[in-house]
């Protein structure tokens, strides 16, 4: 057993895995910078209460909010080239995670610009701002600012969210893992416990930042 | 779309059956193992704490399909032979009990202190306390993020796809390659799975209101 796990982590293989969790990162990374540009937007929308615009707009976050991610990587994998679109896949499983992930932080932006006190706004509104001056500089700073554990959290989520990348042929951690003991089965405990500790170190150090975060704010 | 549901109806209510059933067992067997822990570790034993403290953070910080695949490739060589379904349940009910142990716990944490002092100056044990004064209140506060677990639960049962469960999601890729209509396909699954998933989540929006 134990000269199982010697053979496992031979450099090569542990190469081959750390380059998966290379790709996990890299798709989590662009996935949440994305998510959260366009989250904020759809956030403010939901928020400021547009005519017809902002009830669409809820309509759509929560029907997408409410699917498996699972279910968007195929439309995006699989359904896109029916309309004659055919993406790589890594863009195919960055644009899912990303429609996926914005709607999340739709809901992070929206509930964070709620927490901020009212009078924030009517002193912005009373000293002669306009009403998107005041939600620009004075409220979405703040609010910002309540916010950041809340998407240390989804970043967590999506982090592990990348493993289901794996139907797509994403070569992330589980992917390759899973051509190391195809390749020999006494490969498959060793393979497994070293997937799972990768993501429980990055995810744990991450949900020990975002409780740290949560602290310094309380 | 609608041909979809005409063509493959039958298909389709199966794995809307299989997501239903196994998000309904991963429910009740993660809200008993979550209920477990979240006592564990508000209990006033620092082993159990310190045990309970290690069950939820191993198992929120696995992904899912890792615990999943686990039960479907490891478990089956040295221990016990499962079928998808099995093992992508035990998968959903090890990865949501961690979540529901730590929204129990801030349920109970929610409860003013003074409810278990008075009840164990009035003569409770603080198993009593606990079970009869202190849990029912804090349910109370816990039902609106519970509501959300299950609405994560469904939408997270879709991993059995991945172990062959015979779920909505299964049963959607086998319409997907057999119809080759691949966003029709795709889209009548997403409908049935916004059919449980959307009233669920919008009366907790409802319950939260009201309770604020």
């Amino acid at each position: 057993m134990l000269q199982n796990f010697i053979d496992a982590y031979s450099p090569d293989n542990l190469r081959y895995l750390l380059g998966g969790l290379w790709i996990t990162i890299l798709v989590s990374v662009v996935s949440i910078i994305g998510s959260f540009i366009i989250g904020s937007i759809l956030g403010v929308i939901r928020y400021v209460k547009i005519k017809y615009l902002s009830a669409v707009v809820g309509f759509i976050i929560d029907v997408i909010r409410n699917l498996p991610l699972l279910l968007i990587l195929f439309f995006t994998y699989f359904g896109l080239p029916n309309l004659g679109v055919k993406p790589e896949i890594i863009p195919a499983a960055i644009l899912a995670m990303t429609i996926f992930e914005s709607t999340m932080l739709a809901e992070i932006v929206r509930s964070g610009i709620q927490a901020v006190d009212s009078g924030q706004m009517e002193g912005a509104r009373a000293n002669g701002l306009t009403y998107w001056q005041g939600l620009w500089h004075i409220v979405l700073p703040q609010a910002l600012v309540k916010m950041i554990p809340a998407i240390v959290s989804q970043f967590i989520s999506l982090v592990k969210d990348t493993s289901l990348a794996t139907i797509i042929l994403l070569p992330e951690m589980l992917f390759r893992s899973q051509i190391i003991y195809g390749q020999n089965t006494n490969y498959i405990i060793p393979m497994f416990v070293a997937i799972a500790l990768m993501y429980f170190i990055v995810c744990y150090l991450l949900s020990l930042l975002s409780r740290y975060l949560e602290k310094r704010q309380a | 779309m609608i041909h979809i549901f005409q063509a493959y109806g039958g298909t389709l209510l199966y794995g809307l059956g299989q997501t239903l059933l196994c998000s309904l067992i991963a429910l009740i067997f993660s809200l008993i193992i979550g209920t477990f822990f979240a006592l564990l570790e508000e209990s006033p034993s620092k082993i159990g704490r310190r045990i309970a403290r290690a069950y939820i953070e191993l198992f929120r910080n696995i992904p899912l399909l890792v615990i999943t695949m686990f039960f479907y490739v490891v478990f089956p060589l040295y221990v016990v032979k499962m079928n998808g379904f099995t093992a992508g349940t035990i998968g959903l009910t090890l990865y949501t009990s961690s979540f529901i142990a730590e929204t129990v716990r801030a349920g109970i944490q929610s409860v003013d202190p003074g409810q278990m002092e008075g009840s164990r100056s009035n003569g409770f044990t603080y198993w009593q306390a606990m079970r009869y004064v202190v849990l029912p209140q804090a349910f109370r506060y816990v039902i609106p993020p519970l509501g959300n677990q299950f609405v994560n639960l469904v939408k997270n049962s879709s991993t059995l796809a991945f172990v062959g469960g015979f779920d909505l999601m299964y049963q959607g890729n086998v319409i997907a390659s057999s119809s080759l209509e691949t966003m029709a396909a795709y889209s009548a699954v997403g409908v049935l799975y916004l059919i449980i998933t959307m009233p669920i989540s919008y009366y907790m929006r409802y319950l939260e209101k009201r309770l604020a």
